[in-house]
């Protein structure tokens, strides 16, 4: 229960000696410290020896081009990109060695984890932010790299990966003034467009296409299914995990490979503290990954190495244009961790970074890691690169089935296992099938209006966990398959 | 015993939603139902005797040490383990088991409250001493040290003062006041510092099993508004500030934001509690060694300690 401060990270953790209320400033860590990390340094202003760029060290670095043109005018906003800068502008880098310090992690991250190959086809989901903003740019430069290699081989035998870009149109489910949601999305298209060459294709996608019937009864439908979630919270999650369901959609039918995201450290660290809050601390590791291989088109997060702060910096160092298509405005638990977050970033820069990492000695799933290609000697390079963990899924177990609405991967003493009578689902089949965190926080309290939600369902959501039903009687069967006579149980 | 009143039908307000009968009192913090006072007391003991039962914390005849504080956490858990003693026959030797550290104008006052304690409640008290065990007080060590590290000195010795306390009464079990906004607390605050080790131990409602006096935290499920709830209805004699010298502006940042997730969503102090016992952290993960120090043979979770402490240290251990 004590502070221990051998490992306490607060640079004041004691109060004055005169007894007094504690200072709500934090002092100054002391200068002694030999361990102050160089983004410890980013909110600690001007430093008079870093004037230059610490890594190429000539040129002047951006703290120093910060405070130096601050003291003069008035602020009018930082570099191009308008007003996003401020005090975290300031970065012991110059710019071109932030940039590519920046891009290098991008392409480590690619290239360890085995995330993007050539003959890929990769769906890049923009939602007008900065970290999708940035992760669009860096594919980009990959991309284009890789077609300079190619025009330049002889054998040319090494394809180019292709690219895509998908935005997911809520207007549906969050109320944006129309006028202004067209000038976002043209303003999206020209972005995209600019990328090029290679040429990328732009998708709108609608929460509804999720609904296979036509676009009017989706509308309804989905209208009708965000309804009957009663908790905000659990509206907010319901909407993410349809967000994803649309960019899964959407990218096996036009043929991609891969779904890249730019969730970016911040983001990670809020969905660390979002789901230990909620009681998903099991299924947390799976989120959190590189690699998210549950989907139908694998997911990849490149950019989980990077902060927030260190995206925006780009986005206005670069002017790398940003749309922002409605006021991203969360509420309740969501909402109050990420002030939370920022609260604590704030009072120690390296405090995200830490919640990844601890979150990051989690052991993950087996469908962490890319699935391996057909290919053998693709196998044996990914195969050495994921000795970290055994992640192979038990195979003399039935396979876990998971939730309904958030696909994550249930506990087994939290799953009542079950028969289907009659294969007709009943509600508390719909209960069972789902994690404790969605019966709490998504489906209905009310009993008698389970069977109606899980009408609304989306199709993805409803056939999910259909396995488990059948799976475990049919699973058995599989195993003694070769010693059976006959087909049927009764020995016809 | 109260009388029941004797209404028909309360003039204004709702029926308590468990009983039906008398008027409802009071918003149980953990689920948001309106009881009244005598449900309440119900529901509390026996989610308590629950817990203990589906953990068996106890074996009847064991002699089990209560760490008292004279705070409202200890203060009502002695209250409510003596009764569901007597109540269900647990079997229980209960003891208060009290540690003096020596801090003026804090400590002295709580031990009059646990004092007091011994009489209410009639369980035989103990009170282990810094003073007589060390030869120092923490008012002292504060004085040569200052308040950097004096938390963890105090640490350090008052697992000591228990355990030699707990042996001095020859106790089999030690239980603790530890709620559940504690263990979410400090859940949350071992994620923040990349604590894996203690993120993996935290949430045990047993510890201690391989070392000298296993400990038990028999509130780990139960909100530390109940308890405050509990203690002010009941009347429960208790002392409630904060130790002097303790610093702690960080675990500060996750309480306001426990408090601030509570009357969004109640049952996230327990969500977190679940999610800290679901983690998954591999048994091979690097861990620290928990070994012992190279002095005494005492357990020890660090093999340096920074030699000027080291020398108070020993000079507090070996005077």
């Amino acid at each position: 229960m004590a502070c221990n401060s051998a490992t306490c990270q607060s640079g004041g953790c004691y109060r004055e000696d005169n007894g007094d209320k504690i200072d709500d400033q934090f002092p100054q860590p002391p200068p002694a410290v030999a361990t102050e990390s160089t983004q410890q340094r980013l909110s600690n202003g001007k430093n008079s020896d870093s004037a230059f760029c610490i890594k190429c060290k000539l040129k002047e670095s951006m703290a120093a081009a910060f405070s130096s043109s601050s003291a003069s005018a008035q602020v009018t906003g930082g570099g191009g990109g308008g007003g996003r800068g401020g005090a975290s502008d300031s970065s012991p880098y110059c710019g071109d060695c932030f940039r590519s310090n920046l891009y290098g992690k991008f392409r480590l991250a690619v290239t360890s984890n085995a995330l993007i190959s050539p003959s890929d086809n990769v769906l890049v989901a923009f939602s007008g932010g900065p970290s999708s903003r940035v992760a669009i740019q860096f594919v980009h430069e990959m991309q284009m790299k890789a077609q300079k290699n190619f025009d330049a081989s002889r054998d040319r035998s090494l394809p180019v990966f292709g690219v895509g870009v998908a935005f997911i149109d809520e207007s549906s489910s969050i109320s944006i003034p129309a006028e202004k949601f067209s000038q976002a999305v043209e303003e999206m298209r020209l972005v995209v467009s600019n990328l090029a060459p290679p040429v990328k294709e732009f998708h709108v996608v609608s929460t509804e296409s999720i609904y296979s019937s036509d676009s009017n009864n989706g509308r309804n439908r989905l209208k009708e299914l965000l309804n009957a979630v009663a908790d905000v919270t659990g509206k907010e999650d319901l909407l993410v995990h349809l967000r994803m369901l649309a960019l899964q959609k959407v990218a096996l039918k036009n043929g991609y490979t891969k779904v890249l995201l730019g969730t970016c450290t911040s983001r990670i660290a809020c969905r660390v503290l979002e789901a230990t809050v909620k009681g998903q601390g099991y299924s947390l590791a799976a989120d959190i990954q590189y690699v998210d291989a549950r989907w139908e088109i694998p997911v990849i997060l490149p950019l989980r190495d990077c902060l927030a702060q260190e995206l925006n910096i780009l986005c206005s160092l670069d002017s790398l244009k940003t749309v922002e298509v409605h006021n991203d405005h969360h509420s309740g638990i969501n909402a109050l961790i990420t002030s939370f977050v920022k609260l604590l970033q704030e009072e120690n820069p390296s405090r995200e970074s830490t919640i990844v990492r601890t979150a990051g000695k989690l052991t993950p799933f087996h469908f962490n890691r890319m699935p391996e290609p057909d290919d053998c000697n693709m196998q044996l390079a990914s195969q050495r690169r994921q000795k970290k963990y055994n992640l192979k899924p038990n195979e003399s177990l039935p396979p876990e089935s998971p939730c309904r609405i958030c696909n994550s991967p249930l506990k087994k003493s939290d799953v009542k296992s079950y028969k289907l009578e009659n294969q007709i689902m009943s509600a508390e089949d719909i209960s069972n099938g789902c994690c404790t965190s969605c019966q709490f926080q998504i489906l209905p309290k009310d009993i008698s209006l389970l069977e109606h939600f899980y009408s609304l369902l989306p199709p993805q959501m409803a056939a999910r966990g259909e396995y488990s039903c059948l799976g475990e009687d049919r699973w058995l069967r599989e195993q003694i398959q070769d010693c059976l006579l006959s087909d049927t149980e009764d020995g016809t | 015993m109260e009388a029941e009143e004797v209404v028909a039908k309360p003039p204004k307000g709702r029926f308590c939603t468990i009983c039906n009968q008398r008027r409802a009192a009071l918003k149980r913090p953990k689920t948001l139902e309106q009881i009244c006072r005598e449900c309440f007391y119900a529901v509390f003991e026996e989610e308590i005797h629950g817990v203990i039962v589906d953990n068996q914390l106890f074996k009847p005849g064991e002699r089990v040490a209560i760490g008292a504080s004279g705070g409202k956490d200890s203060t009502v858990l002695a209250y409510v383990l003596s009764e569901l003693n007597r109540r269900h026959n647990y079997g229980l030797d209960l003891f208060l088991l009290s540690v003096d550290e020596g801090i003026t104008g804090y400590r002295d006052d709580s031990l009059e409250t646990v004092k007091r304690n011994e009489i209410q409640y009639g369980l035989p008290l103990k009170v282990v001493s810094y003073k007589d065990l060390y030869g120092w007080t923490m008012d002292e060590i504060v004085k040569l040290i200052g308040l950097k590290n004096n938390c963890t000195f105090c640490g350090v010795f008052r697992r000591q003062a228990l355990d030699r306390g707990a042996t001095l009464l020859k106790v089999d079990k030690l239980v603790t006041g530890h709620n559940a906004d504690d263990i979410a607390e400090t859940v949350l605050l071992n994620i923040l510092r990349g604590d894996i080790a203690r993120l993996s131990r935290c949430t045990s409602i047993t510890t201690g099993e391989d070392g000298p006096i296993p400990r038990c935290k028999p509130f780990k499920y139960t909100y530390e508004k109940e308890i405050v709830m509990y203690a002010y209805f009941k009347r429960l004699d208790y002392f409630s500030t904060e130790c002097i010298y303790s610093p702690n502006a960080y675990r500060g940042f996750a309480r306001e934001f426990i408090k601030d997730l509570e009357r969004i969503r109640p049952r996230a102090i327990l969500d977190i509690i679940k999610s800290g016992e679901d983690f998954r952290i591999s048994t091979s993960t690097k861990m620290p060694e928990q070994g012992n120090c190279e002095r005494c043979g005492y357990i020890s979770s660090q093999f340096s300690v920074p030699s000027s402490d080291f020398l108070l240290l020993s000079m507090v251990l070996f005077a």
